[in-house]
């Protein structure tokens, strides 16, 4: 293998700029934090939302759920970026369509949070939706019969318990967030998979730009997954799921 | 209103043949994938599983390291290396072929080991017990069960690798999306070809979840 080692290369200027490879990089990581944890707020509140009313009684509803369920998980999210980025401006009012176009600020960064956001909330309203179902009706039945509407009854009994039980599939999505968000360089976002391309192709030194790459989504996977192991362990109900460990 | 008075479907019909090239690509990508990567997934869940601990510490590593990536990297780096380690340049295509094939082998075993686990362990030893060596063991009594229980999961993952495919778009590899996309350049009309890729995406995995959804309530063993 005929390759020359240069691991002082993240301190080295970039090509064409005051910049080192080093400020690319942080850059990359401050947007990929960005665009994951903001589309993973959007993807709990869609999420939550949604999952709800795919167990919900009026069939209307559900079926609603089901078909943005549907859609969400059946286009590659790579299709979606250049759907949101490119297709949907052009169904919007004229007026509208330009400022989108010519002066919206951070255009890159809301498509790509919108769209991750809503890829990801047909996930977790999966996830929801399982929670709700795997609670006995009795709990449902119970929250009717001392007075709550379907609501109240979602809200204090049904929601709360279903959220801790699904705690460990919504790492996983979590986790993946960070991962997914590396599509969004697609569309033009400076998060680290574009950096990464970027300072491969100005610097050359591709094993070194990829590995610390690498190492950056490790901890934000890592980061991810202790976050929310503190989280369901501050979560438990006494008395319910695995709290005797 | 603008919008469906431009939308032109018109240019969808002379770029069929081109965009069908790109999905005969995505398909046989996702072929090979799936094939190699059960193949290899099952050997790595049978390297996990066994009681030899470098080897098992080793599939464990490999796996865990494959998922905690986002795949386009494991792309980016495996077309990067590949010419590398070989010393001579590979196009898009094959590189992608390799790349899948081996990262998707870390989700397919996941499955087979949670396949292999949910067969009783009394099976293992009334192999064993009969005179069977281990070979014969894992080849007629675990596998074929661990296979039949884990299909639809099998399946599942193979969907979602068909919309993984996509991503070949960072190295330039001429798939479904690809294709569509030089199509969409070629007319000037970027947006109708993105939106017909979508609906053929779509139109394909739907099938695809509703099959996998009759197999699973035809397929279960009844114990």
């Amino acid at each position: 293998m005929n390759y020359h080692w240069n691991w002082g290369i993240f301190l080295e200027q970039v090509k064409a700029g005051e910049e080192t490879y080093l400020d690319w990089l942080i850059t990359g990581f401050g947007w990929t934090l960005a665009v994951a944890l903001t589309a993973w707020v959007m993807a709990l509140l869609c999420g939550g939302i949604i999952g709800t009313l795919r167990t919900a009684p009026q069939r209307g509803l559900a079926f609603f759920a089901t078909c943005w369920v549907e859609l969400f998980r059946n286009i590659p999210l790579l299709v979606q970026m250049f759907l949101w980025f490119f297709v949907v401006p052009e169904l919007l009012p004229r007026e509208l369509s330009l400022w989108i176009k010519q002066d919206m600020p951070a255009k890159e960064f809301v498509t790509a949070v919108l769209c991750l956001g809503l890829f990801t909330s047909a996930r977790v309203a999966e996830q929801v939706r399982a929670g709700v179902q795997s609670l006995p009706n009795g709990q449902r039945m119970a929250g009717l019969a001392i007075g709550f509407t379907l609501p109240q009854t979602y809200r204090y009994v049904i929601l709360p318990m279903a959220f801790r039980i699904i705690i460990p599939p919504l790492t996983s999505e979590f986790m993946n967030i960070f991962k997914n968000s590396s599509v969004a360089f697609a569309i033009g976002v400076l998060e680290l998979t574009f950096q990464a391309r970027q300072m491969q192709e100005d610097s050359e030194q591709g094993i070194e730009t990829y590995l610390a790459v690498t190492v950056l989504y490790f901890i934000c996977a890592f980061v991810a997954n202790r976050g929310m192991a503190f989280i369901e362990k501050r979560s438990r109900v006494p008395g319910f799921i695995a709290t005797s460990k | 209103m603008s919008f469906f008075a431009q939308f032109d479907l018109s240019v969808i019909g002379p770029s069929l043949p081109f965009i069908w090239t790109g999905l005969l690509f995505t398909v046989k990508l996702t072929v090979i994938a799936m094939t190699g990567g059960i193949i290899l997934g099952t050997l790595l869940a049978l390297a996990r599983l066994s009681p030899i601990t470098p080897l098992a510490m080793a599939a464990t590593w490999y796996v865990n390291l494959m998922r905690s990536i986002p795949l386009l990297m494991v792309i980016l780096w495996f077309f990067l290396i590949i010419p590398l380690l070989t010393g001579k340049p590979m196009g898009a295509e094959n590189s992608a072929i390799i790349t899948f094939t081996l990262f998707e082998a870390a989700y397919y075993s996941e499955i087979m080991r949670a396949g292999i686990q949910s067969v009783p362990r009394g099976q293992v030893w009334a192999g064993q017990a009969i005179g069977m060596t281990y070979a014969q063991t894992m080849g007629h009594i675990i596998l074929p069960q661990a296979f039949r229980n884990m299909l639809p999961v099998l399946l599942t993952q193979t969907i979602i690798l068909f919309q993984d495919t996509s991503l070949v778009y960072a190295i330039g590899a001429k798939d479904l999306l690809k294709a569509a996309e030089i199509a969409g350049k070629n007319y000037n009309r970027p947006v109708e070809m993105y939106v017909f890729v979508a609906f053929v995406y779509f139109v394909i995995c739907f099938a695809l979840s509703r099959l996998v959804k009759h197999l699973q309530s035809r397929i279960a063993i009844i114990r």
